[in-house]
């Protein structure tokens, strides 16, 4: 069972990876390898989903590449317009809150007061992991 | 009365010449007559008329609560609104029903406007098109002008009468169409890169970008924390101004509003250019700038120079690298903003229980569109260890030097700058979505988006009144200051009559 809710929630993924590794697309400049493909997968929980979004990833890239003509010596990054200033702090007292309920209708799964969640600290599978499973 | 502008509909209802409730219900029915334009994702009827209902009362008893009492707006659906879905045009939060109201909508509807609904946008307001939302894309009302219908007869034959239809520009499409439709008075729509000019260009309104920290983001779903702003669409500048005064000032929710006191303002019924000085930025002669836009941008400058403003020619050295830099903020900020998207507490849950990174992983491919995943991606990668120097604090480094420009500029006696909004007129869909929404995000942003980056306020005014399609001029001023609005209300009392020239 455990198989086979991977299978059905993962197969779409397993299924575009595998065909990336088997044909290599001719246009791609190749600066995204299969493993930062990965990595970026991993830490974004997110799917690239076909070629095509890789390809645009590396036009992506070698747009911002074109920052490299500027020159930055001496120059401090900016995060913020506002830098010169204080974040305004609001003092500790609670004001509101009280709104469990409200907030709990939002979410799909609640026991009680409680949000459910899978169980954590299982990675995702890696890509040579998942072979077996889409068989089944 | 429809076509009127927010003052003159104000006035009427303080008069006594119309009702708030039939104001209201002739919004509502016109929003019914152009769903085709699917402007509106939400429209909240009751939740109006109830609004308007209670106005009536007031204006009864003589207690108005302003200017805005009774009138009609529209809110972007990136702004959460108490019991009304918003769902930021995207399946990962369909359903979505927030508890609160964002600090601008509360501010709003404390002054009695009536909320007739969400109005339509990119997915996530990420976009230069509003094409991309998961609702299908918002029509320019444009499209169906006399000027274009002729146009096009000119040019096409045996075309389908409703294939060429023109886009609104984005991501704040929705609101500028439902202004520009006359549903609503005024709209709210969200600027990071231009998402309030753009539409506001293309549609032939007013989209009024606020200097960053002056108007509260609390409550608007965000994109870019450090350029995120809510933007005001109407239909001329003053009412522009009527608005910005109700939404700015400090918000102890919003960390990141100034704190100093804002003194609304007025703008001033007659205009006095003499003492101005107007720069126009000439790395902002782009080639790609299309012949109709150049030409106005001259004539406008021209006119002014004619009334007596000193107008000069002025250098933002840094400008061909500004898009670029905002492409890798942008995405940056996106990756680390949309991570809180994991379906456990509200939005989408796929139904994966295996794990939360599973569950996570699938939710988060259900729900995103390919625009945002892509941003995400690319985002990622800009922060990735070996990338972040390179990057993403290059950009940084970047911002200040472009931010830098901008402060020069004002240093040295300019007061104000004016540049056109976008390259061209709006283009049919067709064209449009022959580039994917990176490009065209890259070639649409190029003129707005240097402005986000620096936290300047600027309107984009009332375009040129011969012109077959809505086209704009920017004018950019230094932060907070009211200059832009009284210089905008200046192009439009010159350029512009008293009547929408498009009707």
């Amino acid at each position: 069972m455990w198989a086979r809710a991977v299978k059905l929630g993962l197969r779409s993924w397993v299924g575009w990876r595998r065909g990336f590794t088997s044909k290599a697309d001719p246009q791609r400049s190749g600066r995204v390898t299969a493993e930062v493909i990965e990595h970026l997968e991993r830490l974004a929980l997110v799917d690239f989903g076909s070629q095509e979004a890789v390809a645009r990833l590396e036009k992506a890239i070698a747009f911002a590449d074109r920052l490299r003509a500027v020159d930055t010596d001496g120059v401090e990054p900016m995060e913020s317009v506002l830098e010169d200033r204080c974040l305004y702090l609001r003092s500790d007292n609670v004001v509101e809150g009280n709104c469990a309920e409200e907030l709990l209708q939002n979410a799909h799964r609640v026991v009680e007061e409680y949000f459910v969640a899978p169980p954590g600290n299982i990675s995702l599978p890696k890509q040579d992991e998942q072979e077996p499973f889409s068989h089944i | 009365m429809l076509g009127r502008t927010l003052r003159e509909v104000s006035t009427a209802l303080k008069q006594g010449h119309i009702t708030p409730t039939e104001l209201c219900q002739k919004c509502l029915s016109l929003i019914k007559k152009t769903k085709f334009l699917n402007a509106y994702i939400t429209v909240s009827e009751e939740v109006a008329l109830k609004q308007a209902e209670e106005s009536e009362k007031r204006y009864k008893k003589g207690h108005s609560l302003g200017d805005l009492d009774g009138i009609p707006v529209a809110v972007k659906d990136n702004f959460s609104t108490s019991s009304i879905e918003t769902t930021c045009a995207s399946n990962m939060l369909k359903g979505y029903v927030p508890p609160y109201n964002a600090t601008v909508v509360q501010k709003l509807l404390d002054k009695g406007a009536v909320l007739m609904g969400k109005t339509n946008l990119d997915e996530f307001a990420m976009g230069s098109g509003s094409t991309d939302g998961v609702f299908g894309p918002v029509k320019n009302p444009w499209s169906y002008s006399k000027q274009y219908r002729e146009k096009r007869k000119q040019k096409a034959h045996g075309e389908n009468e409703d294939s060429n239809w023109l886009i609104t520009g984005g991501s704040s499409g929705g609101s500028a169409a439902a202004v520009a439709a006359f549903t609503c008075f005024a709209a709210l729509g969200s600027d990071t890169g231009g998402s309030t000019r753009n539409p506001a260009a293309h549609c032939g309104v007013v989209g009024f970008k606020p200097s960053y920290g002056l108007v509260s983001r609390h409550g608007l779903i965000p994109l870019v924390n450090s350029m995120d702003v809510p933007g005001i669409l109407t239909r001329c500048v003053d009412d522009a101004a009527i608005v910005l005064g109700m939404l700015a000032g400090h918000d102890p929710k919003d960390s990141t509003t100034i704190q100093d006191p804002v003194k609304p303002f007025t703008l001033p019924t007659f205009a006095d250019v003499n003492k101005l000085c107007i720069g126009i930025p000439k790395e902002y002669l782009a080639p790609e700038l299309s012949s109709e836009v150049r030409s106005f941008w001259s004539k406008a400058a021209n006119l002014f120079e004619s009334e007596g403003a000193k107008v000069i020619e002025v250098s933002l050295p840094h400008t061909s690298y500004s898009i670029v830099c905002y492409h890798v903020l942008c995405t940056s900020e996106v990756a680390s903003n949309m991570a809180r998207f994991d379906g456990l507490e509200y939005g989408h849950r796929c139904d994966i229980n295996v794990s939360t990174e599973a569950m996570y992983a699938a939710t988060r491919r259900e729900g995103f569109n390919d625009v945002v995943r892509g941003r995400i991606l690319s985002g990622n990668f800009f922060l990735l260890k070996e990338n972040y120097e390179n990057y993403f604090i290059k950009a940084q480094k970047v911002r200040r030097l472009i931010a830098n420009d901008f402060v020069n500029v004002f240093n040295s006696g300019v007061d104000v700058l004016l540049t056109p909004t976008t390259l061209s007129e709006a283009v049919p869909y067709l064209e449009f979505i022959k580039e994917d929404n990176r490009t065209r995000s890259a070639q649409d942003d190029i003129f707005t988006q240097a402005v986000n980056m620096a936290g300047e306020n600027l309107t984009s005014a009332i375009p040129e009144p011969h012109a077959k399609e809505p086209e704009q001029l920017h004018v950019t001023s230094f932060s907070y200051l009211p200059m832009t609005n009284e210089l905008a209300g200046i192009i439009e009392t010159f350029v512009v009559t008293k009547r929408p020239y498009w009707t």
